[in-house]
């Protein structure tokens, strides 16, 4: 069963999940669909030596980009760092590892991780400076790269709303990586506008609940609802 | 002197055929949906979302709802949304009708450069080379030249490839090329310009069709 979260207890269910040198996992393109409170207590929760898996690095000095700048990050695997140029430059001074991956390939790479497929052949990048060290297969013609699924000890993700069991459903373009994340680590935990009492409507639920272990309200609420553990309404 | 970008933009529109589903990269292709409004013409985003609509206004936007240029779009009536791998799952296995996509350089074989920044360290490459492997058909909309009005259809790309898939059309502020197995075949002059004067920026060899002359 899920945990319901109150959001002023969100930086301990991230410092216990997240050790020094953790793989994480998170949501988002660009800040839609991040989950900002999340990124901010592994911020504030010190954790260093980070493998972050995320399309972005956020912007200078938000989101993500608050713990680049704070020298949390060991390596960032995704597929355009350019809108943070002080990734560029954590870059150029060694001080960050960088794996660059076309979009497809890593949304491909974590859906696979969370699925018990280790690779795939995709035609993306064949002949291409991504292609490099990457073994190549021909099918019916056509040349593929073999590319490594992707998994993580934790995954931050942002969903609309969480029913009493965590099942999740997302709100338009910020859903993008999360339903695919929160399959594909071993502990995952879910910022949501809103927790219900009642059960979500079972067609039309992304994320149902055994990929969630813990559930936080983000700080922002709607309307007039306190934070709270879904039991202690 | 030829056209601006926003007859670029208008030739571009006018490839796409109702029923299409578009998917646009950033720069000069943002603009098309305002210029199809009333076609029945579906923009796919590949963070997520098939049929969005022009730029919303204050009363109409809503936060969550971006384009891959993560710029604010409408939703249109019958839009979808999905994950980041359905979305490529869409575009890689060929269901995306026309890619219009910007770029940095073309060679003389119709292949693209739009990824690396010259002078940069290479860290984005975004949806680009998914596009370009799963794309029908793939428009090319972009100035003839650089800033500085360097030649950007070349005999051979200074800038790495994004695919080794040549584009179907090219379209600038001074022509319309078709790409074929033998290369460039300059097919419209845009207005005001001269075949003179696409030769004078361009290094790829260019064939010219009579009808362009």
């Amino acid at each position: 069963m899920v945990r319901c979260i109150p959001s002023d207890q969100a930086f301990e269910a991230v410092h216990d999940a997240v050790c020094d040198g953790a793989t994480v996992m998170v949501g988002g393109f660009g800040l839609v669909g991040q989950p900002l409170g999340l990124v901010a207590a592994l911020g504030r929760s010190g954790r260093t030596g980070l493998t972050i898996i995320s399309n972005n690095i956020g912007e200078p000095g938000r989101g993500l980009g608050a713990l680049l700048r704070a020298g949390q990050l060991k390596r960032a695997v995704g597929s355009f760092f350019t809108s943070n140029p002080e990734v560029a430059q954590a870059y150029e001074r060694d001080e960050l590892e960088v794996t660059l991956l076309p979009q497809g390939t890593l949304s491909e790479a974590i859906r696979c991780g969370g699925a018990g497929i280790p690779a795939f052949y995709t035609p993306a990048g064949v002949g291409t400076l991504l292609a490099e060290g990457r073994p190549v297969a021909h099918f019916d013609g056509r040349d593929y790269l073999l590319e490594r699924a992707l998994r993580a000890d934790v995954a931050l993700v942002r969903a609309h709303r969480a029913d009493r069991h965590g099942n999740l459903t997302y709100r338009k373009t910020a859903r993008n990586f999360n339903p695919l994340m929160a399959s594909a680590a071993t502990h995952v935990i879910a910022e949501v506008d809103e927790i219900v009492d009642e059960f979500a409507d079972p067609d039309v639920i992304v994320t149902p609940h055994l990929y969630v272990d813990e559930v936080v309200l983000a700080e922002r609420m709607p309307t007039g609802t306190e934070g709270g553990s879904i039991d202690g309404r | 002197m030829g056209a601006d970008r926003n007859w670029i933009a208008a030739r571009a529109a006018a490839e796409l055929r109702d029923g299409d589903v578009v998917n646009l990269g950033i720069g000069i292709p943002t603009l098309i949906p305002d210029l199809v409004a009333g076609r029945n013409v579906v923009f796919q985003s590949e963070n997520g979302m098939l049929g969005f609509g022009p730029r919303p206004t204050p009363a109409t936007y809503d936060a969550d709802i971006i384009d891959a240029g993560k710029q604010p779009v409408l939703e249109r009536a019958g839009a979808a949304y999905f994950d980041s791998a359905s979305s490529f799952g869409m575009i890689r296995g060929g269901h995306v009708d026309v890619a219009v996509i910007g770029a940095l350089q073309v060679d003389g074989h119709g292949r693209v450069a739009n990824w690396a920044v010259p002078g940069k360290p290479v860290l984005g490459v975004g949806g680009a080379m998914d596009l370009l492997a799963g794309a029908r058909r793939v428009v090319v909309a972009m100035t003839h030249t650089t800033r500085d009005r360097r030649p950007k259809l070349v005999d051979t790309a200074s800038l790495p490839l994004t695919s080794l898939r040549p584009v179907d059309l090219i379209i600038t502020d001074l022509a319309v090329f078709a790409v074929d197995g033998d290369g460039l075949r300059l097919v419209e002059l845009a207005p005001g310009a001269s075949t003179e004067e696409v030769h004078a920026h361009t290094t790829a060899p260019l064939r010219v069709d009579v009808e362009a002359r």
